[in-house]
C-alpha cells in the first residue's frame, strides 16, 4: 500500500509538472503569438502609409489634363480639378487656356463653343471670352483662370499663385 | 556548441563591448514600492509611451506634410484622403497628443498628492514641470499646422494674449508670429518649433527626468513607513505590468482614431472675420475662460494683463512647490500642499468645463 | 427766344475752352444759391472738358463788370426755363459732329428718345412738373454715369426715379401708384445689385428705358425680361401659356413673378394656397396636377441631391476620398438648374430629361458616398482585429506575470530603499 501510495504521489507530481509545462508553453505561445500579431497589426498600416499614393501631388494646385494630341485646336474639354471641374481650351495649335468650369452665376459647368470661340454656360446662356471675362448673360464675375503648361506630350493645369 | 551556448557567447561578446552588464545590474536592483498608491506610478510611463507614439507618427506625417500657407491644408487633406492609412496616422497623432497632455496632468497631480516632489526630488519635479511646458508648447504649435479656420484664429487669439504680457509682450508676440500678424511666417516658425526645437528639448528633459528617477529611486508617500513597504522588482515584474498598460493605451488610441477620426475643418481664410466659437485646445481653456471673465480694466491695469500677472505668480508658486512645502524644521506642510492641489485640480476641471460649455 | 437760344448754343459750342471766366470768379465769392453753382461746377464733367457757365447761361465771361457780363445784349439768359432745358442740352448732345470730339461712342439720340417718353410728351403739352435732363442728371455737377456719385449710377438710379415716383403728393395728379421703389427694394434684382455687387442687374431704366422712359408695352414684357433671361424666354416661347397671355393685359412673366417686387422663386409658386397656378387651374384639374407633379420633381431632385451631398460630406469628414462623386454631384445640381429652366415651357415632357438625369446622378453619388462610408466601417473591422491581438497579448502578459510570481520569484524584495 505505501509503495502504491508513493508511486501515486509521484505520478501526481509528474502530472502536475506536465500540466504546468503545458500551461507554460501555452502562455509562451499566446505571448509570442500575441506580440507578433499585434506588432504586425501596427506595422501593416505604417508600411502601407509609407507607400506613396498614385497621385503623388499633395495639393489640388496642379492636375494632369491629358495628352496634347487628344484635343484638337479650337476645342475644349472639361477635366476634374480637385473636387471641381475645370475647362481646358486649345485655342490654336500652340495656345492653351484653362479656367474654372464653374459658372459664377449658379455653379453650372461651362463649355467651349467653337462656333463663337467663347465659353458658354448652357443653364442661362452666359458667355465668357477666352480671358474668362463676362461677355453677356447673367454671370456676375469672370471665371477664375488657371495656368496651362505643356510638358512634352502632357498638358498640365495649375492654379495661379 | 548548443544553441544555448551560442546565445550565451553572443551575449557575452556584446556585453564586453557595450557594457550592457552594468545596465542589467542596475535594472536588477531597481525596485518599485507596492502599496495602495502604486497604480499612480504607471502614469509617468504612459506619458512616455504616448510621447514615443508621437515621435513615430510625427515622423510619418512629415513625409507628406508641407509647411506653407498654400499647401499645409491641402497636404493634410491629402494625408487624410489619399495616403493609405493616413487618416489613422493623423488621428492617432492628434488623439495621442491630447491623451498625453491629459495623462501628464494626472501624473503631476499624483506626484503632488503623494508628495513625491519633496527632497531630494526637487530637480525631478522641476524637470517634470519643464516637460509639461514643452508638451503644451507642442500642442500650441501643432494645432496651427493643419492651417484650418479654427486653428488659425485660435492661434491669432493665443498670440494676442501673449502680446499683453507686461514689458516683453509685444516682442514675445512678434517672436511667436514671426511678424506683425499670424501668417506664412508663423506657420514656418511653428513647424520648426514643433519638429526640431521642442523634440530636442523634450528628449533632453525626458533623459534628465529618467536619470533623476533612477538616481533617487521611487518615492513612497510620507504617511507610509518606508521600512515596512513591500517592493517588487522593476524588471520584469513592474515592467510587464507597465507593458500591459501600454498595450491597453494603444487599444484605446486605435479605437478613438477609428471611431472618432480627427476632423480636418475648413481651410483658413485670413480675410474672413473670425468664425463663431473660436476656442483654444482644451488644455488652454481654463485660462482662456478666466481671461474672458476678468473685466477689461482692473484698477488702472488692463484686464488681460492682470490675468497674466496672476497666472504668472501662480505658476511661480507652483513650480517652487518643493522649496516651500517643508517647514523650517523639516516637517512637511502636507495639508497645505494637498489643499492647494485639490483647489488647482478643481479650478482646472471646472473652468475647462465652463469654457467648453459657454 | 428759341432762335436766340439756338444761336447762343451754336456759338457757345464753338467757344468752349475760353480762358477767362468772370462768372465763376464772382459767384464763388457769393453766399447761398448764387454761390452754390460755382462750387458744384468743380465736379462737372462739362467744366472738366473746358465748358463754362456762359455755354449754357449766355453772357460774356471775359467782362469783369457784372452789368456787362450779364447783359441781355450779350445773350445772357439767366436761369434757363424748364421747358427749354432738353432742347438746350440737345444742342450739343444731339449733334454728332460735336459729340464726336468728347465721346465718339456716345449716343446722340437722347433728345429724340426723350420726345417719345411720357416725360417729354407732357413737357411738350406744357406740364413743367415732369422730369427734364437735369432732374435725373443733376445740374452744375453733372457726372459721368459710371461715377459712383452720379444720380444715374445704377446704385443710385432707383432712388433718383423714386424722388418723384415714390412721392405720393407729386404723383397724385397723375393717378399712378407710388409703391414701385418700395417693391423694387424687396426684389432679387435690387439684392443682386447691392448685395452681390452686380452692376448689370436691372434698375428702373433697364426695363422702362432711360431717356424714352415709358412702361413697357404689354406685348413686349416677355421680350424685355428676355433680354437677360434668354433661356427662360426660349422655353416660354414653347409654352401653351405664350399664346394665352399674349392677349391679356399683363403679359407673360409678370403674371407669376410680379413686376417690381420680383422674389426668389420657390415651390410655393406651384403648390399650396399661394400657388400662382391656382387662379386659373382649379384644384383637381389637369393643369393643377401637372403643377404638383413639377413641384414634386423639383423638390424631390433637390432633396435627393442634398442627401447625396450630406453623405459625401460625411464620408469626406471621415477622411474618405470622394472628390470624383463630388464633381459628379456638381453635374446633378446643374440638372436641377436646367429642370427649373425647363419648367418655363410648362410641358412636363421638357422637364423629363434634366429631372431624370439629375435623379440618376443623385442615386449614383449617394451610392458612392455610402460605399465610402462602408469602407470606413471596414476600418473598424481592422481595428477590432488589432484590438483582439492586443487583448490576447495583455492576457498573455498577465499570465506570464502570474507564473513568474507564483514560481517563488515573488515580487517582494524586502523593504523599499528610497
Amino acid at each position: 500500500m505505501p509503495v502504491q501510495e508513493s508511486s501515486k504521489q509521484s505520478t501526481q507530481r509528474t502530472d502536475g509538472a506536465r500540466a504546468d509545462r503545458k500551461r507554460r508553453s501555452l502562455v509562451s505561445w499566446l505571448l509570442g503569438g500575441g506580440v507578433a500579431a499585434s506588432l504586425a497589426s501596427f506595422f501593416y498600416p505604417v508600411v502601407r502609409f509609407l507607400n506613396p499614393p498614385a497621385a503623388s501631388e499633395a495639393s489640388v494646385n496642379e492636375v494632369a489634363a491629358g495628352r496634347v494630341q487628344d484635343l484638337k485646336p479650337n476645342s475644349g474639354k472639361v477635366v476634374k480639378f480637385g473636387n471641381k471641374p475645370a475647362l481646358l481650351v486649345r485655342v490654336s495649335e500652340t495656345e492653351w487656356k484653362a479656367f474654372s468650369a464653374v459658372c459664377t452665376h449658379l455653379n453650372c459647368t461651362v463649355q467651349y463653343q467653337d462656333g463663337r470661340q467663347q465659353i458658354w454656360c448652357a443653364c442661362h446662356n452666359g458667355f465668357y471670352d477666352l480671358n474668362g471675362a463676362v461677355v453677356s448673360g447673367p454671370p456676375p464675375r469672370p471665371l477664375e483662370e488657371f495656368a496651362v503648361h505643356v510638358r512634352g506630350d502632357d498638358v498640365v493645369i495649375s492654379r495661379r499663385a | 556548441m548548443s544553441a544555448a551556448e551560442l546565445r550565451a557567447r553572443a551575449a557575452g561578446w556584446i556585453d564586453d563591448r557595450l557594457g550592457f552588464g552594468a545596465v542589467r545590474e542596475l535594472m536588477s536592483h531597481k525596485v518599485v514600492p507596492v502599496h495602495a498608491a502604486t497604480p499612480w506610478y504607471y502614469f509617468g510611463g504612459i506619458t512616455l509611451f504616448l510621447f514615443a507614439i508621437q515621435i513615430i507618427t510625427g515622423i510619418l506625417l512629415m513625409l507628406y506634410y508641407r509647411p506653407t500657407v498654400a499647401e499645409a491644408f491641402d497636404s493634410v487633406q491629402f494625408i487624410m484622403t489619399r495616403v493609405e492609412f493616413g487618416w489613422l496616422i493623423r488621428s492617432i497623432h492628434s488623439w495621442s497628443a491630447n491623451l498625453m497632455i491629459f495623462v501628464a496632468f494626472v501624473h503631476m497631480f499624483s506626484v503632488v498628492f503623494t508628495h513625491a516632489y519633496r527632497a531630494p526630488r526637487e530637480l525631478t519635479w522641476l524637470s517634470g514641470i519643464a516637460l509639461l511646458g514643452v508638451m503644451l508648447a507642442f500642442g500650441f504649435s501643432g494645432y496651427l499646422l493643419p492651417w484650418n479656420q479654427i486653428s488659425y484664429f485660435a492661434t491669432k487669439v493665443g498670440t494676442d494674449v501673449a502680446a499683453t504680457t507686461p514689458a516683453i509682450g509685444e516682442a514675445l508676440a512678434r517672436f511667436l508670429r514671426g511678424g506683425e500678424d499670424v501668417g506664412g511666417a508663423t506657420l514656418t516658425r511653428f513647424f520648426a518649433f514643433h519638429v526640431i526645437v521642442l523634440p530636442l528639448a523634450a528628449m533632453l528633459l525626458v533623459g534628465l527626468h529618467l536619470l533623476l528617477i533612477q538616481k533617487t529611486g521611487m518615492s513612497t508617500p510620507p504617511w507610509m513607513d518606508r521600512s515596512r513597504v513591500r517592493t517588487m522588482k522593476f524588471f520584469p515584474n513592474f515592467f510587464l505590468r507597465e507593458l500591459m498598460v501600454w498595450y491597453g493605451a494603444l487599444a484605446v488610441l486605435g479605437a478613438l482614431a477609428a471611431i472618432f477620426p480627427w476632423e480636418l475643418g475648413e481651410k483658413a481664410d485670413p480675410f474672413t472675420s473670425a468664425p463663431a466659437g473660436i476656442r483654444p485646445e482644451w488644455y488652454f481653456l481654463a485660462q482662456f475662460y478666466t481671461l474672458k471673465l476678468i473685466p477689461s480694466h482692473v484698477w488702472f491695469l488692463e484686464g488681460e494683463m492682470v490675468g497674466l500677472l496672476f497666472f504668472g505668480i501662480a505658476a511661480v508658486v507652483w513650480v517652487a512647490l518643493p522649496f516651500w512645502a517643508s517647514n523650517p524644521d523639516g516637517s512637511l506642510r502636507s495639508r497645505l500642499v494637498t489643499g492647494l492641489g485639490i483647489f488647482l485640480a478643481a479650478y482646472l476641471a471646472v473652468f475647462t468645463v465652463l469654457g467648453y460649455v459657454k | 427766344m428759341r432762335l436766340r437760344v439756338m444761336i447762343l448754343l451754336a456759338l457757345s459750342c464753338a467757344l468752349a475752352g475760353a480762358a477767362k471766366d468772370s462768372c465763376a470768379e464772382c459767384h464763388a465769392a457769393l453766399d447761398g444759391p448764387l454761390g452754390r453753382p460755382a462750387t458744384l461746377i468743380k465736379h462737372d464733367i462739362h467744366a472738366a472738358q473746358g465748358f463754362s457757365c456762359a455755354n449754357c447761361h449766355g453772357g460774356d465771361p471775359t467782362a469783369d463788370d457784372p452789368g456787362e457780363a450779364m447783359s441781355r445784349a450779350k445773350g445772357f439768359l439767366g436761369k434757363v426755363p424748364r421747358r427749354l432745358i432738353p432742347k438746350m442740352c440737345a444742342g450739343c448732345h444731339s449733334n454728332p459732329n460735336v459729340m464726336r470730339k468728347y465721346g465718339p461712342q456716345q449716343r446722340v439720340d437722347q433728345y429724340e428718345l426723350y420726345l417719345t417718353s411720357i416725360h417729354g410728351q407732357r413737357l411738350a403739352a406744357g406740364d413743367e412738373k415732369v422730369a427734364t435732363c437735369i432732374d435725373c442728371h443733376s445740374v452744375h455737377d453733372i457726372r459721368k454715369v459710371k461715377d459712383g456719385l452720379a444720380p444715374v449710377h445704377p446704385l443710385r438710379l432707383p432712388d433718383t426715379c423714386g424722388r418723384c415716383h415714390a412721392d405720393r403728393q407729386r404723383m397724385a395728379k397723375y393717378g399712378i401708384p407710388t409703391n414701385q421703389l418700395q417693391d423694387y427694394h424687396k426684389s432679387v434684382h435690387w439684392a443682386a445689385l447691392t448685395r452681390r455687387g452686380d452692376l448689370s442687374a436691372p434698375t428702373c431704366a433697364s426695363c422702362h428705358g432711360n431717356h424714352g422712359a415709358k412702361p413697357p408695352q404689354v406685348a413686349s414684357v416677355a421680350a424685355v425680361c428676355g433680354t437677360c433671361h434668354v433661356m427662360h424666354l426660349e422655353q416660354y416661347a414653347k409654352s401653351p401659356h405664350q399664346a394665352v397671355f399674349a392677349d391679356t393685359a399683363t403679359g407673360g412673366c409678370t403674371l407669376c413673378h410680379s413686376n417690381h417686387a420680383i422674389q426668389h422663386p420657390t415651390l410655393a409658386m406651384l403648390i399650396g394656397r399661394n400657388s400662382v397656378c391656382a387662379p386659373c387651374h382649379e384644384s383637381g384639374s389637369e393643369g393643377a396636377k401637372t403643377a404638383v407633379q413639377m413641384a414634386e420633381w423639383l423638390n424631390g431632385l433637390d432633396a435627393a441631391l442634398q442627401r447625396s451631398e450630406s453623405v459625401l460630406n460625411r464620408a469626406e469628414y471621415y477622411g474618405m476620398e470622394v472628390s470624383e462623386p463630388q464633381v459628379r454631384l456638381h453635374d446633378g445640381r446643374e440638372n436641377l438648374v436646367k429642370a427649373r429652366l425647363a419648367l418655363h415651357s410648362f410641358r412636363p415632357a421638357e422637364m423629363h430629361k434634366p429631372v431624370n438625369a439629375g435623379f440618376a446622378i443623385a442615386r449614383e453619388t449617394l451610392a458612392a458616398g455610402e460605399a465610402a462610408l462602408r469602407e470606413k466601417d471596414i476600418r473598424r473591422l481592422g481595428l477590432a482585429v488589432s484590438v483582439v491581438f492586443i487583448l490576447v497579448t495583455m492576457v498573455a502578459i498577465w499570465a506570464l506575470i502570474r507564473r513568474l510570481e507564483r514560481n517563488g520569484r515573488v515580487p517582494d524584495t524586502g523593504a523599499a530603499r528610497g
